[in-house]
């Protein structure tokens, strides 16, 4: 239970993290350390060189930008626990990331650190996908962007080529006064939850559904948006006993079956807690649309 | 052969300079190197928090951690708590006089997280201990009487910093 032999590195600038990923072989970037020391310890990986971004200021920032929140990939999921502005604007991280582990994990867990490690499960991996966020990678050949759905390539699995790393990520906001929800279900407070369910909405004057965003944790490799739900429920009042008809309609999805839960417990949750987590952003909103 | 690094961090309020494998996690150094042997190690892969110490005053994980990654860095261990060695810390000092604990392998992890719960939420309720701790597992007490003790010595930290 102790981590293998390996060479550390603790570059202070993204230029310097990219230079040695393109020269050394069989590296690994070591970001919060809440995923990556627990797999070194185990000896589930091995590499021969740690490149630690502990040390990389530029990309710890949170900045509120033109219709959109942009985070560093190194920035702490404590500090967007406690940023005024991830709150103000994009509630539902807000409210996604205190339900990550516990106060020790997140004290030193990052958002870069979560995305990449990609488990189907992460509560940051869903608020990405609901969002439709936009990562920026950076490698040898320059930077780019992505659109998160075409992140996850596999499971636990992200699109980056051996010498890029990510660096941010920007979250398009919703109106303000929109609804927002995440609620997961996990046997015990902090577990990875079995599954997850992320809901944006926003109404008219009317209560009617005009622009609606689900997303399921849990269910397969890759966080699962709901394209099917989400059109049903626009133009429809999210009244307790319609939800419950249109998310029934889960069942018929896909799930891994695993020592956690079976298949079938997992479609179980993916219409209960699709509907609660609809049901809860429903009763959030505060701004209703003109007509 | 291993690689080493000169490393100095500053311990309980002193500066301790060590060099180290870099492989070497927080939790080994401060135990192996430093005979700080009141940090525990449970399950090393960050479940447990026997571990847990304050890095910069924020609680992590010691197991989850390089000791090279606290070069310049303050870290407080339970040995930090009680700082003349004689007048427990308040919380200490509200986990014995109720009992919370049994076999007190966890409890350094469990003062050290709570140290930080009641600096953040000097007036926490039993719902916020609750959730404070559920990083910490403790296989002896049903985490009954640690509640009791932690919301006592809140109220005894509280009335600490009224007094003139």
């Amino acid at each position: 239970m102790k981590p293998p032999l390996f060479s550390y590195h603790a570059p202070r600038t993204t230029a310097d993290v990219i230079a040695l990923l393109g020269r050394l072989e069989n590296a690994k970037l070591l970001a919060g350390g809440q995923s990556l020391m627990p797999m070194l310890n185990m000896r589930y990986v091995l590499p021969d060189h740690l490149i630690d971004l502990n040390r990389v200021e530029e990309l710890r920032y949170i900045r509120d930008s033109d219709g959109a929140i942009e985070i560093g990939a190194m920035t702490l999921q404590r500090d967007i626990e406690f940023s005024e502005v991830v709150q103000r604007r994009c509630p539902l991280m807000h409210e996604a990331v205190a339900q990550i582990g516990h106060r020790q994990t997140r004290n030193r867990g990052t958002l870069g650190g979560s995305l990449c490690h990609l488990d189907p499960a992460a509560e940051l991996v869903s608020v990405a996908a609901v969002l439709e966020a936009k990562v920026s990678i950076a490698g040898r050949n320059g930077a780019r962007t992505l659109d998160f759905a075409a992140f996850p390539v596999a499971y636990m699995t992200p699109a980056l080529e051996p010498d890029e790393l990510l660096t941010g990520i920007a979250f398009p906001c919703w109106r303000p006064g929109h609804g927002f929800a995440f609620v997961e279900f996990s046997r015990r407070h902090g577990d990875f939850a079995i599954v997850s369910a992320a809901a944006l909405i926003e109404e008219d004057k009317h209560g009617k559904l005009t622009r609606v965003s689900l997303v399921l944790g849990g269910m397969g490799p890759a966080p699962l948006r709901a394209h099917n739900v989400e059109q049903a429920l626009i133009g429809e009042k999210p009244e307790e006993k319609r939800l419950r008809e249109i998310c029934e309609t889960l069942r018929s999805l896909e799930a891994i079956d695993d020592i956690h839960a079976p298949a079938s417990y997992r479609r179980q949750l993916a219409t209960v807690l699709s509907r609660r987590a609809l049901l809860k952003a429903h009763e959030r909103v505060v701004a209703k649309e003109a007509l | 052969m291993s690689e080493t690094r000169r490393i100095a961090v500053t311990v309980n309020g002193a500066c301790r300079e060590a060099t180290v494998p870099v492989r070497v996690t927080l939790a080994d150094f401060l135990r192996e190197e430093l005979r700080l042997t009141g940090t525990h190690l449970g399950c090393e892969h960050g479940v447990c928090g026997a571990c847990t110490v304050l890095l910069d005053g924020l609680s992590a994980r010691s197991c989850l951690m390089l000791a090279v990654q606290a070069d310049g860095r303050e870290v407080t261990t339970v040995e930090g708590l009680a700082s003349d060695r004689k007048v427990l810390h308040p919380l200490q000092q509200a986990f014995h006089d109720h009992h919370g604990l049994q076999c007190g392998f966890c409890t350094p992890g469990i003062l050290m997280t709570l140290v930080e719960l009641l600096r953040d939420n000097p007036n926490p309720t039993e719902d916020d201990i609750r959730i404070g701790i559920s990083g910490n597992l403790c296989r002896c007490t049903g985490y009954q009487n640690i509640i009791v003790a932690a919301l006592d010595a809140a109220k005894r930290l509280r009335a600490a910093a009224a007094a003139p």
